[in-house]
């Protein structure tokens, strides 16, 4: 088992109205992949005023690359040339260096803080430039910038899309004499996380809007639930659900249009779908027991729910156009907090079994259910966009700490922060 | 409103609450402790007349519990492990509370449910408020009426202790009963 620490983040803080506290997250890669593809991330050049350019764009696609688990970079100091562009690389000794993959470019400034971006991915073997591309940009995009060309690098090797330029939400809480709950949004890899929602009452179950503008989640300020939908862009909100009891576990309807919810009012909990525009509650189950955490399946047809109707929490699934509710788990005693991979091929869940709370992943078609974390308080899994990862929430040590773990079980990683608590972890969608 | 036999109603009722202080948690105080830090105690007139006090025999010593949403109104009723059965061992302490309402009918109770960390969190908001609609039935079966009483749970949200372990997992199990 490979151990090394990846990158230690001090976050770019914006400036807006909540931050306060740069929730720093660490990411550890605590299992890595049996076989990786060797590459060469050479320095970038850089033509400016300053002696370096705001940032270092090659380090941060190497790291990306090697936080996906799936590449080995070269060190800088055992490259014996550092070639800025295509035209200047001498083939050979790459070979001799056992590197598969060489990416090369150069920032230049052109004006004050803008600059332009040229990057090229060349295959040492064939000799041949596999992505070349030229960028402007403003230092405030540069990041983002390095982490979209990851995207290209990532899926031109692998041939899956990349999820470096995609964002994460999660929740954090700090104890002491005056407990905060932060909503948190961060890149991706744990940087210029920024707080969103501040409260001295729980924040819970962010939901992403499938276009990746909103999130939908629980505040229990002034002392009662309430869903509210808040703009990523704009910091502005609005209440969607307050009845007497629960106003629980948003879940958005793939058009984006609607939510599925769960509400208690009418004595205990069912799942309920909200219309956003035409602002109507309409009820989905109707049980004596608990129904709660719907998840709307990809194709939009049904809702997944956990439900003790059986006795125990188990998953269950309901048509949303009529018929009946159908149990989906049989292992274990416990089924809790399913959500579908993206291609709907996958549920993951909370699974307890002999007293463990461990992440499973169940194949949809076979029911074939795995095992995928080897903690004992797991929970809230959140799919990555492509599918490939997921993220989790663990307990390390006294606090809650993310970790993340290939849907394969063979790649893993943690992401601490020195802040208190960290849950709940939700990956966005792709950016659009 | 104030007859003797309702004053003397509640204040059985007090005694029995406070014997019952601190049941099961370190972290309660007695009721007593707070009623002697009471602003009512505190403003005593101490002129420079001298004073003696008349004996009367049998004074019945009872304890304020009625100060709004001071700590020691707040009761706590634990539970086992996903299970929402009011042990026996808190009947009898939810009914006292339930006689306390239906004596005095301007009294309301918050009642807040919680659950321990384990499995996940939108699953313990529920446990959590089941756990205090049990409380909430045996409230109102015992003389509280339904507008006295409200219901929050906040599931996992709020442990009372910090820990993995079951000692910490028992203590975060509880339903409180918060006087507004």
């Amino acid at each position: 088992m490979k151990k090394f620490i990846a990158i230690l983040v001090s976050g770019m803080l914006l400036m807006v109205s909540f931050t306060s506290i740069a929730s720093r997250l660490t990411i550890e890669i605590t299992q890595g992949e049996q076989t990786t593809t060797p590459v060469a991330i050479v320095p970038f050049g850089w033509q400016g005023t300053e002696l370096e350019p705001p940032h270092d764009i090659s380090r941060i696609i190497e790291a990306n690359l090697k936080r996906s688990g799936r590449f080995t970079a070269l060190n800088r100091q055992d490259m014996l040339t550092r070639p800025t562009s295509g035209a200047g690389v001498n083939f050979r000794n790459w070979r001799l260096l056992n590197v598969d993959y060489l990416v090369v470019g150069k920032v230049r400034e052109t004006a004050q803080d803008e600059y332009v971006v040229q990057v090229q991915l060349i295959n040492i073997l064939s000799e041949k430039q596999l992505v070349g591309f030229s960028y402007p940009a403003n230092g405030k995009i540069l990041r983002r910038l390095a982490n979209h060309i990851t995207d290209l690098i990532y899926e031109k090797l692998t041939g899956e899309r990349g999820t470096f330029n995609t964002r994460i939400a999660y929740v954090t809480s700090t104890d002491g004499k005056e407990p905060a709950y932060h909503l948190y949004v961060a890149d991706a890899d744990g940087y210029n996380a920024q707080s969103i929602v501040r409260s001295a009452e729980p924040i819970m179950s962010p939901a992403w809007s499938p276009d990746g503008q909103r999130l939908a989640y629980v505040s229990f300020e002034n002392r009662r639930s309430r869903i509210y939908i808040q703009s990523i862009l704009t910091g502005q909100r609005e209440s969607i659900s307050s009845f007497k009891g629960i106003n629980g576990a948003p879940s958005w309807s793939p058009d984006g249009r609607k939510l599925a919810l769960t509400l208690s009012h009418e004595g205990n909990p069912d799942i309920y779908i909200f219309d956003i525009n035409a602002r109507k509650f309409s009820q989905l189950t109707n049980s004596a027991a608990i129904d709660t955490e719907p998840e709307w399946s990809p194709d939009g047809k049904h809702v997944l729910f956990t439900s003790d109707r059986g006795g125990k929490p188990q998953l269950y699934k309901i048509p949303l156009f009529g018929g009946q509710a159908v149990r989906i788990t049989y292992e274990g005693d416990y089924n809790a907090g399913g959500v579908y991979s993206p291609d709907g091929r996958y549920i993951a869940m909370v699974h307890g079994r002999d007293k463990r709370y461990r992440i499973a992943l169940l194949e949809a078609d076979t029911g074939r259910l795995q095992i995928l974390t080897d903690g004992f308080l797991d929970e809230a899994p959140s799919f990555a966009p492509n599918g490939r990862i997921l993220l989790y929430a663990t307990a390390g040590g006294n606090n809650g700490v993310l970790s993340a773990v290939s849907v394969d079980g063979r790649y893993q990683q943690r992401l601490a922060s020195q802040d208190g608590d960290v849950r709940e972890p939700a990956w966005s969608p792709y950016n659009q | 409103m104030n007859s003797p036999t309702n004053y003397l109603t509640m204040c059985v009722l007090a005694l029995m609450l406070s014997a019952c202080a601190g049941f099961g948690s370190s972290r309660q105080e007695t009721a007593s402790t707070q009623a002697d830090e009471s602003p009512a105690a505190s403003s005593a007139d101490s002129g420079d007349a001298e004073t003696s006090a008349v004996d009367i025999p049998g004074l019945i010593n009872g304890v304020r519990i009625d100060q709004e949403s001071s700590p020691e109104n707040v009761r706590t009723v634990y539970f086992e492990y996903d299970s929402s059965e009011v042990r026996s061992e808190f009947i009898s302490i939810i009914a006292a509370h339930g006689e306390l309402l239906s004596v005095d009918r301007g009294r309301r109770v918050v009642l807040e449910g919680h659950a321990d960390e384990r499995g996940s969190r939108e699953y313990n908001i529920a446990l959590g408020e089941r756990r205090a609609l049990s409380v909430r039935r045996l409230l109102l079966s015992s003389g509280g009426s339904s507008s006295q009483v409200q219901v929050i749970s906040y599931g996992e949200e709020r442990p009372a202790v910090v820990g993995q372990n079951e000692a910490a997992w028992s203590q975060n199990r509880r339903v409180k009963i918060r006087y507004e």
